[in-house]
């Protein structure tokens, strides 16, 4: 898998009140086949950033590598999940939106379908393949845009706040599959979030990041063993730690 | 079932008018009456011999409406060279009523079918064409952002995600586009045409003072636009964007 580099990077808007930064100079990385979430409150610039690394924007200045080469524009060597649920194609069926992008690299049918099916078991979702996304839950649609971003094998796995729209009970369960999803896969996932609980119970690292403008404001490693307890009492010095660097930069 | 019922009632109250004496039954025959005259018009073949020329005209017109309305649409939405050039021109023509056209027509091509085709070309192409235009215009962009970072661009993003996501608006144009067709036929066959047709066939029976043949016509005219308003674009609309849940099924 590739490993991702930020250097320096700098997202700045020229409006008629003047000049706005909306992340300035955040620089972290995350190695191969790590997992690392950037969480912040909002207007930390944390989805700004993540739009970045997905090509969706062009940074004032600064660099952004994936596996050494530096990005421009979007490309195939990174999946992308979105909050919303409507980010899936509703005139497809659960496996037609998979195959889509093997489908772009014009992979023959009955390959893109069978690779397809196989991400969708690695979802829990095979049974639904046929299903249109208005017949699934909100996190079914989610774990078949999870499939859908994993299905065409890029080395980078960029998830924008995911799961924020779904019921508690949900998240966690959601949470618990992409551990999983992470764990057989291999790929390096830089997650966005605004939940520290999410943050601690994903993330190999956490990018704990501060708003006007947006800032890297530290990096916290988590080493805790997988899969995690989130009532352990290691899990909760964790939380606390994350939520005083957030705290802390409200104050300052 | 229920549009039995509507129906029924309708023409329940329009025998009892019939039946009242308040008009001369000359004018206003009985459902009997018109029932006869129809029977005997369709088993001597008249009837079908001006239907078939009507839906001829129609669909003339109509598939010149529909090829001339997608491609523009499109080339308008997608081409903002072409969207400047023509949305004046849009403005300017809609709201003339294809009927006003019908004497300048016939001068120019004379009476017959071409005048006629024109007509309906013109009064179904604007329905096609702005809808196609909207409809590009309101695919989510969230769609075409999960689609680019899938690798797709060019023809293929708009063939596989725009077209299909404007599939809505494309076929409520196309809906339209067949009513404004149905009935600018009618009275462009009154004006236009020379011989035959459901809406000549009004024209010429009013001369005679046939009321009953008037009013065959109608119930002709009524049922055709009534059978492909609910059988053929109902159905189009059942296969597809109701079964992908992107618009809700009307209740009756």
């Amino acid at each position: 898998m590739k490993p991702v580099d930020v250097r320096h990077v700098t997202l700045a808007y020229d409006t008629p009140d003047g000049r706005i930064e909306a992340v300035r100079g955040a620089s972290f990385s995350a190695a191969s086949s790590e997992f690392v979430c950037i969480v912040g409150p909002s207007g930390c610039g944390k989805t700004t950033l993540l739009n970045m690394i997905a090509g969706f924007l062009t940074p004032s200045s600064g660099e952004i590598l994936i596996g050494g080469a530096p990005v421009s524009g979007q490309g195939t060597d990174r999946g992308i999940v979105f909050q919303d649920f409507a980010q899936l194609f509703p005139w497809r069926t659960a496996l037609e939106n998979v195959a889509f992008g093997l489908e772009m690299k014009d992979v023959a049918k009955p390959e893109r379908y069978r690779i397809a099916l196989e991400q969708l078991r690695l979802v829990r979702l095979e049974k639904f393949a046929g299903a249109y996304p208005h017949h699934l839950s909100g996190g079914m649609q989610q774990r078949v845009a999870i499939a859908r971003a994993l299905a065409y094998n890029p080395g980078v796995l960029l998830m924008d706040e995911p799961f924020a729209a779904l019921d508690a009970m949900t998240r966690e369960e959601m949470q618990r599959l992409l551990a999983e999803v992470w764990r057989e896969t291999k790929k390096t996932i830089i997650y966005v979030t605004h939940n520290v609980a999410e943050a601690v119970y994903l993330a190999d690292r956490v990018v704990v990041m501060s708003p006007h403008p947006g800032t890297v404001r530290k990096i916290v490693s988590i080493r805790l063993p997988r899969p995690r307890d989130a009532l352990s009492v290691e899990f909760l010095e964790h939380q606390k730690e994350l939520l005083a660097h957030l705290t802390r930069q409200e104050e300052a | 079932m229920r549009a039995l019922v509507s129906l029924a009632l309708a023409a329940i109250l329009y025998e009892l008018v019939a039946r009242s004496g308040w008009f001369a039954p000359a004018l206003v025959p009985t459902l009997p009456a018109i029932a006869g005259t129809l029977w005997s018009m369709l088993l001597d073949g008249t009837m079908e011999a001006h239907a078939l020329n009507t839906l001829a005209r129609v669909f003339a017109g109509l598939a010149l409406a529909v090829v001339m309305g997608l491609v523009l649409g499109l080339l308008m939405a997608r081409y903002r060279a072409v969207e400047r050039f023509f949305s004046p021109l849009v403005s300017a023509l809609m709201p003339i009523p294809s009927l006003a056209w019908a004497p300048v027509f016939i001068l120019w091509f004379g009476l017959g079918n071409i005048a006629t085709v024109l007509i309906v070309f013109y009064a179904a192409s604007f329905p096609m064409l702005v809808n196609t235009w909207s409809g590009v215009r309101a695919v989510n962009p969230l769609w075409v952002r999960a689609a680019r970072a899938m690798g797709a661009s060019g023809p293929r993003l708009f063939w596989k995600v725009v077209v299909p996501g404007a599939s809505p608006f494309i076929i409520t144009g196309l809906r339209l586009a067949f009513q404004r067709a149905w009935i600018a036929v009618v009275g462009a066959e009154m004006l236009a045409a020379s011989a035959y047709g459901l809406g000549w066939v009004i024209f010429d029976a009013k001369e005679f003072l046939n009321a009953d043949i008037m009013l065959s016509s109608l119930v002709v005219i009524g049922a055709i636009g009534y059978v492909f308003e609910r059988l053929v674009f109902g159905s189009l609309e059942r296969a597809t964007v109701l079964r992908w849940g992107m618009v809700r099924g009307a209740r009756a």
